[in-house]
């Protein structure tokens, strides 16, 4: 198949969910006329109909709702939201019913909706659109909350969430659109159970998933280089957490730093460094170290935003750190 | 409400086996008595209290290995209510370890940096799967130097250890570190004279190794004139009954401490990058023992004393030291160490500096040499007095200042 972007990858994947199942429908903010605003719906309005990819009002809570609705009506419904940031309008519609249904139904009902939406930083595009919550998701039980990194992801990623019973979110990181990669037909269809180590090393674990993945790796290249060898692991579903894959790693390096793009304080990081420490303590050589957003709403301009984020450069610096160099 | 309470007493201890507590539950203690005895790595050592009050609970049994900051009794201060009794809890191990008090609500955290240095004085900074590789291969990690972040001991450290150690046992070289004990130990197998004495030459060599690793040392010396100081004692003695009368090296100990309080940056320990300065003086003088190995109790306010209470004093921790009976305060105290050679013969002392101190002041034999004095070549006793001095602390402009401020001294000795 040969090089594409991650947008042809989710674009491709999307095509693929509509064309194979009849009741498979698009729903979101200007994702018909205008082809969605990071283009992976560009031209199915003409090829698939309004039927089946609908514009929806600037309404979150109104076209979520709607998409529970067509799911419990039997519908395989993919919501398109625009950012996290403006899918906390749809919060309740999301930890209230999405995620509740089959619980508080006894079984009897559930919600086979796929919410997919853009997260994280990296574009100047200010505050109110660089925020990385899917940890906040991954929080919620009921939901599963994967976060896409390889081409390969993005496109069966979506085509396995389909699959699910539950509802499913899809963090798909805006910067990594234009992004080029390798598809992987072998990994397809790709599983919804297992981390993904990208990388095999020995020194240190290099934790992550979505955005951050790319820098893990890039800091593992220059790690390369100096005599140490990173292992990096995607963790590629945030709920449920594969930890075993981790703890794997962790057990055969012994030292782990875990990169995530939210903030420091509750963040996903914290998680995985918590289950780290209560399962693999005595595996440890160092203290679990976190490379996390610096806790500001993220700043406009590109120096700040770039000292906002995590980078390579800190993460080559921790895992000095932790290596006593 | 007090805890009394494992101190460290020296700075490579890590742990101590409570040989037999002084004290009953309910007894009334004032500080300064001897409320127990502990057998650590070097002797068995009698610990004062810090408090006084009345003994609430005893939280550690005799036999026990009881690693350094361990709580083990607890004193209710005097006019402080009762407190309602800690659970004991199971064994092993049946102790709490004294832990910093939480802050009622934390301040917003900034990013912490990744490897703050915040080990408790005494513990030792370890990994977890360092400490559990070091079990297993019966490495003891107090004698490892950590390389990890702060210094940290990593798993590389305990197996370079574990790996050198199987080198020296396969050329028949020294004796590999005792296995590493967990849990109480019956106090017999530690006691035995060979394994004592291989674990002080593993201290000795711990706190040898890291003085010459970590400290810069510089080396001064000058030869002191002792034919006043000899003059005078000779005739001091006479004076005295036969008991209590001086040696010369109770002088040489009294000069050194007199000096210091012209030179105070001498007289300091060295803790966490920096040199701080003690108000009291406590020489630590260099004991050998007979059946190997040294030990270099504190003489307390050396400065203060008259020489005849320091010859007294000098004599006891002597007999102390080789019994076996010395107290905590005296192992922990020492603000700098006065060797002495001269009985074997040696002329000039270059000595390693026992951390955290900063200096060590050694002394040779008092000899005849010729020495010209206002043009005439006579004979006179003469003694070399050296320094080894922390650079990081001091420079040798200083040092010779000290130095000097001894010769000084030792030329009026009815001024001691």
């Amino acid at each position: 198949m040969g090089k594409i972007t991650y947008r042809e990858a989710v674009r491709a994947g999307l095509r693929e969910a509509l064309q194979s199942n009849p009741r498979v429908f698009l729903m979101g903010e200007d994702v018909g006329k205008y082809g969605g605003t990071y283009a992976c719906s560009k031209g199915f309005l003409d090829e698939f109909g309004p039927e089946r990819i609908r514009d929806t009002p600037l309404s979150e809570s109104t076209f979520v709702g709607a998409g529970i609705g067509a799911a419990l009506g039997g519908m395989r419904p993919i919501v398109e939201v625009m950012t996290v940031n403006f899918s906390l309008l749809a919060l309740d519609q999301i930890v209230n019913n999405a995620a509740t249904i089959r619980h508080m139904s006894g079984g009897q009902f559930s919600i086979p909706l796929v919410v997919r939406m853009a997260t994280g930083a990296g574009r100047q595009v200010a505050a109110q659109h660089s925020h990385s919550l899917e940890g906040w998701y991954a929080h919620i039980p009921g939901i599963t909350v994967l976060a896409p990194a390889t081409v390969t992801d993005a496109r069966g990623m979506l085509l396995a969430a389909l699959q699910e019973p539950d509802p499913v979110f899809i963090f798909e990181h805006a910067y990594l659109y234009p992004l080029e990669g390798e598809l992987d037909e072998s990994a397809l269809p790709v599983d919804l159970t297992q981390a993904a180590v990208r990388r095999a090393g020995t020194n240190i674990s290099l934790i992550t998933f979505g955005g951050s993945l790319w820098k893990a790796l890039e800091a593992a290249d220059q790690l390369f280089h100096e005599g140490i060898s990173a292992e990096v692991v995607d963790l590629r579903i945030l709920r449920p957490l594969d930890i075993s894959t981790v703890l794997a790693s962790v057990r055969k390096t012994h030292r782990a730093v875990v990169i995530d793009e939210g903030w420091r304080t509750g963040s996903f990081a914290a998680e995985v460094s918590a289950q780290i420490m209560e399962v693999a303590f005595y595996d440890l050589d160092g203290p679990v170290a976190r490379i996390c957003s610096v806790e500001v709403p993220i700043p406009y301009p590109k120096h700040l935003e770039d000292a906002a984020l995590p980078q390579p450069e800190k993460i080559v610096q921790a895992v000095h750190s932790l290596m006593g160099r | 409400m007090a805890e009394f309470v494992m101190p460290t007493l020296g700075s490579d201890m890590t742990e101590g086996t409570l040989v037999e507590w002084k004290k009953k539950l309910g007894d009334r203690v004032v500080k300064g008595d001897i409320i127990a005895e502990v057998d650590t790595e070097k002797a068995a050592i009698e610990i004062e209290s810090f408090h006084t009050g009345v003994i609430e609970q005893l939280l550690a049994k005799p036999g026990e290995r009881i690693p350094v900051g361990t709580v083990m009794a607890i004193i209710r201060e005097v006019g402080t209510q009762a407190t309602p009794a800690i659970q004991a809890p199971a064994s092993p191990p049946p102790l709490q370890k004294v832990s910093p008090k939480e802050p009622v609500s934390p301040p917003p955290p900034p990013p912490p940096p990744m490897t703050a240095a915040v080990t408790e004085p005494g513990r030792l900074r370890i990994s977890p799967a360092a400490r559990k590789l070091a079990s297993e291969l019966g490495v003891d990690p107090a004698f490892v130097q950590g390389t990890g972040p702060g210094g940290a001991i990593t798993l590389d450290d305990i197996q370079r250890s574990a790996n050198a150690r199987g080198e020296r046992h396969e050329a028949g070289g020294q004796q590999p570190s005792a296995p590493l004990t967990t849990g109480p130990t019956p106090l017999a197998s530690a006691g035995e004279g060979g394994d004592r004495q291989a674990r002080m030459r593993q201290t000795i060599a711990a706190a040898m190794a890291r003085s010459k690793r970590e400290i810069p040392h510089y080396y001064l010396s000058t030869t002191i004139d002792m034919g006043r100081a000899m003059t005078w004692l000779k005739e001091e003695n006479i004076k005295r009954p036969v008991t209590d009368r001086l040696l010369y090296g109770v002088l040489l100990i009294k000069a050194v401490a007199l000096a210091l309080r012209q030179v105070p940056e001498l007289n300091a320990l060295w803790k966490e990058n920096a040199a701080i300065q003690s108000p009291a003086i406590h020489v630590g003088v260099a004991v050998s023992l007979r059946q190997g190995g040294l030990i270099a109790p504190a003489i307390h306010d050396t400065d203060k004393r008259s020489l005849g209470d320091l010859m007294s004093s000098f004599q006891d921790v002597v007999k102390r030291a080789r019994a076996g009976t010395l107290r905590s305060s005296e192992l922990s105290d020492p603000t700098i160490t006065v060797t002495s050679l001269g009985e074997q013969g040696v002329e000039t002392v270059f000595g390693v500096i026992y951390p955290p101190q900063v200096a060590l002041v050694g002394f040779g034999k008092v000899v005849e040499r010729p020495w010209v004095i206002e043009g005439q070549v006579v004979s006179r006793p003469v003694v070399t007095a050296s320094l080894s001095a922390d650079h990081r602390v001091t420079d040798g402009h200083r040092g010779g200042v000290f130095l000097s401020a001894i010769d000084r001294l030792l030329q009026e000795p009815g001024q001691l």
